[in-house]
């Protein structure tokens, strides 16, 4: 019984450990915010203002006269344009061994990216999703747009 | 059909009118052209020259095409100006066995340091680093006094605290390779890392 409550408390550290370790580590800051520009975060919408940082989960949302800039814990560049949706799904990137991972969803508008050390180090760590596709990033620069005419 | 059934089939009609979701290659800063693959259902379509193209709808493999600079300027403008600007590094040295910087370093570090508050929500990373004469225990607080002198001074010229971090990396990450107990101006120096 007492082995059983450790094991089950020891279980319990550990992933709220894991959980606080990815809420909490900055994954990027805004550099750039042009117009309407928000962060839905948690259920909750925040308005973006340069400083800002971002985290794993959140989403960012561009207004018709909207754009924004980001720059990432690895030296990767984002930046959405007008009409945008992005979810930056999941990050994680270790300073000192460069591994790491950057997934992204593009739902609507356009995003231009310019790849940082995670892709670097390791091939298709970073991916960006569109409704129709995967992109497996192997470097550097390159521009997405949903549904455009 | 009522208006409430009616919603649904119309923004599915919109989602099939929009176009397909497009996919530009760009040279980097240095002209260098990295490589995308795009995959779905249909199949892998690999991106890997200077302003190729993918164009992807529904599950049918992305087409290849190609596109320019002018064309690209013109659809994506907007969005490539709110590119935030390229992290940027500086290497400043210091004399033997202090955290006092060179009189070449001294005279470059005002134009270092206003080029860095030109930068929006700037984030400073300063590293120190020493060369292989001494004990590693004495380099690694001596690489970290040379990263913290830098700091101060950035401080000094009105810089936020809280957005500068710095570490001293001892005589690990050698600028010159050298065995050890080596005087080596190039490696008594601090990288300067701003984004």
């Amino acid at each position: 019984m007492k082995a059983k409550l450790l094991g089950f408390l020891l279980v319990a550290g550990l992933s709220a450990t894991a959980a606080s370790a990815t809420a909490d580590d900055v994954a990027g800051v805004f550099k750039v915010v042009n117009g309407g520009v928000s962060v839905l975060r948690q259920g909750a919408t925040l308005p973006a203002t340069v400083g800002m940082a971002v985290y794993q989960s959140d989403q960012i949302v561009t207004g018709s006269d909207g754009s924004a800039g980001i720059t990432f814990e690895d030296n990767a560049l984002l930046s959405l344009g007008p009409s945008s949706r992005l979810a930056l799904d999941r990050f994680a990137f270790n300073s000192t061994t460069h591994d790491g991972a950057f997934e992204t969803t593009l739902s609507s508008g356009k995003l231009a990216v310019v790849s940082g050390k995670i892709a670097h180090h390791q091939l298709d760590a970073m991916k960006v999703r569109t409704p129709s596709s995967i992109l497996g990033v192997r470097g550097t620069k390159f521009l997405v747009e949903v549904g455009g005419s | 059909m009522n208006a409430r059934m009616l919603l649904p089939v119309l923004a599915l009609l919109l989602a099939a009118c929009a176009g397909p979701d497009r996919i530009v290659l760009l040279p980097d800063s240095d002209g260098k052209v990295g490589k995308l693959n795009v995959s779905n259902a249909g199949g892998e379509t690999l991106l890997d020259s200077a302003y190729a193209t993918a164009s992807a709808k529904g599950d049918r493999k992305a087409d290849a095409g190609r596109t320019d600079a002018g064309t690209v300027n013109q659809q994506f403008g907007v969005v490539l100006a709110a590119l935030p600007p390229a992290p940027v590094s500086y290497t400043l040295y210091f004399t033997s066995d202090t955290d006092e910087l060179t009189a070449d370093s001294r005279a470059l570090a005002p134009a270092i340091l206003a080029k860095i508050a030109k930068f929006p929500a700037a984030e400073v990373v300063v590293i120190g680093h020493t060369d292989t004469q001494g004990s590693d225990d004495y380099n690694d607080k001596l690489s970290l006094d040379r990263a913290r002198a830098v700091k101060r001074q950035l401080i000094a010229l009105g810089f936020d605290a809280a957005r500068i971090s710095v570490a001293g990396r001892g005589k690990r990450e050698l600028m010159i390779v050298t065995k050890d107990d080596v005087a080596e101006p190039r490696n008594r120096r601090a990288e300067v890392l701003v984004r």
